[in-house]
């Protein structure tokens, strides 16, 4: 297989486990790439992407930025705060006005779920989620995944733990697809009230004792608590939170076999991570942001080949 | 379809040891010269020349690369099949150095124009070579020629030259395809 079975991007549900695997070995041929003294390839050349980003990102948005640009295409950038969407305007009709200026790609991130799915439906271009509401994050969930792959060889059959507010997060939901269709077991693990009801439907084992989901795992990944999504309090106190769930570097000790620990930033140092365990020898996480660089050339690779040349 | 054989094991085994010997009179002891394999298929031709350059030419150190110039390709988006990437692997700097590209068939001349931009970002080479096993000539889309070329062949657009390697393919051998 040489071509992915989707043109956009929207979520990880959408795509086949043979997808994932082109994109992990296209990305590999990327991150070769990316550590060339030269760094940038000129295949997108005529490819203008419009990155609009209707909720606030550094990481993600940089990352994109990088890979299209590694990939030699135009790109223009476009964030709500200093835009027309405060005026009143419509999703579709911002978006149209800005395809109206021939961009043929669009990486969005929105606050609301499904933003992305709602788009593809009605504006003629390729649609990149970067992150749409609690919904699906699905790049950092590939990204992961080949994080993980790198590290540990494989994602099959590996155990991997995904701690903290599953509740309001996205990235845990891609996460969950992304792994079991690679053939992982996953857990979440929480505090009850950052735990979705019907979480287990998905296939997951959930466990609300952290010392039992680490012993348990090959991989944590810990997930930032979402103060900006909580209207209500989910724990009496973040301090109360770090006691019960946070990772320390005695607690790695403590466990009987050596675990990988991961985060998609940002990290609340002292909160879900201590600074210790972040900058030790478990932790990938300045590896996955490295390979998110190459996952994205690669899904935008991989997609823009499927624009039509006119 | 028909098949003709253009080479067989023993002619290409012949014409190996000529390239070897005239890669030899221009770059000596190869001490500033690096082979540099295309991708996908001029790698086994690399591959087998260099190995032969150290085992039968006694030449220590001869540096070996594989280049991938799908992202450089000029067709991107152009044809119905989506281009597939290789493995790129050269693990040294060509700043300076005599670089001796080496592929199978040259055909419209592509493929060598995207290398020799790939090769950029690996640092600005003293000086570039090509060498090809099969040279169709005639069919040319671009003022490009090699230095080296082991059989020119005249064949018309809807003939295909097919090159099999032993590594890959379980014999060396030569065809010239008709569709």
């Amino acid at each position: 297989m040489s071509a992915l079975s989707v043109n956009h991007l929207l979520g990880i549900k959408y795509l086949k486990p043979d997808d994932i695997q082109l994109i992990f070995e296209t990305a590999d041929q990327f991150k070769e790439v990316i550590n060339r003294p030269i760094k940038k390839v000129p295949s997108l050349r005529d490819i203008t992407i419009a990155n609009l980003f209707f909720e606030n990102s550094t990481r993600t948005k940089l990352s994109f930025e990088l890979a299209e640009k590694r990939l030699s295409a135009d790109i223009i950038n476009f964030s709500a705060a200093q835009s027309s969407v405060k005026k009143g305007e419509t999703l579709i009709d911002t978006v149209n006005n800005i395809l109206s200026m021939k961009v043929d790609m669009v990486v969005m991130r929105h606050p609301n779920p499904g933003a992305g799915i709602f788009l593809s439906k009605h504006i003629n271009a390729t649609i990149i989620n970067a992150g749409d509401g609690a919904h699906e994050h699905p790049t950092q969930a590939l990204l992961d995944c080949y994080s993980i792959r790198e590290r540990l060889g494989s994602v099959d059959g590996k155990k991997v733990v995904i701690v903290g507010d599953i509740l309001h997060s996205r990235v845990a939901l891609s996460n969950i697809y992304a792994l079991k269709m690679l053939g992982a077991k996953v857990m979440v693990c929480g505090p009850k009230t950052l735990l979705p009801k019907f979480i287990g439907d998905l296939g997951v084992l959930v466990e609300t004792n952290l010392i039992k989901a680490l012993n348990w795992c090959d991989v944590a990944n810990m997930l930032r608590v979402q103060n900006e999504r909580m209207e209500v309090n989910y724990f009496p106190s973040t301090r109360e939170y770090a006691q019960q769930y946070g990772v320390t570097k005695a607690l790695l000790d403590k466990l009987e076999k050596e675990i990988v620990i991961m985060h998609p930033g940002p990290i609340n140092r002292g909160v879900e991570i201590t600074s210790d365990v972040a900058d030790s020898s478990h932790s990938i996480i300045l590896n996955q942001v490295e390979n998110g660089v190459a996952i994205r050339m690669a899904v935008i690779y991989l997609l823009a080949s499927k624009i039509k040349h006119s | 379809m028909s098949q003709k054989v253009l080479l067989t094991a023993k002619e290409i085994d012949i014409i190996l040891h000529r390239l070897a010997c005239q890669l030899i009179e221009n770059h000596n002891n190869f001490n500033n010269t690096v082979l540099i394999g295309i991708q996908p298929r001029g790698k086994y031709l690399a591959d087998r020349l260099a190995s032969m350059l150290k085992v039968n030419y006694s030449i220590a150190n001869v540096q070996l690369g594989h280049l991938d110039i799908t992202f450089f390709r000029d067709d991107f988006r152009r044809g119905d099949k989506p281009l597939e990437a290789n493995k790129t692997h050269i693990d040294f700097i060509v700043e300076d150095k005599n670089v001796v590209f080496i592929d199978d068939v040259l055909y419209t001349g592509r493929s060598i124009r995207a290398a020799l931009t790939a090769i950029q970002s690996f640092g600005r080479p003293k000086h570039i070579e090509l060498l090809t096993l099969i040279d169709r000539r005639f069919s040319r889309h671009l003022p490009i020629q090699p230095d080296y070329r082991g059989r020119q062949v005249d064949a018309i657009s809807n003939e295909r030259v097919i090159v099999n390697w032993k590594e890959n393919d379980g014999e060396d051998a030569v065809y010239l395809i008709n569709k």
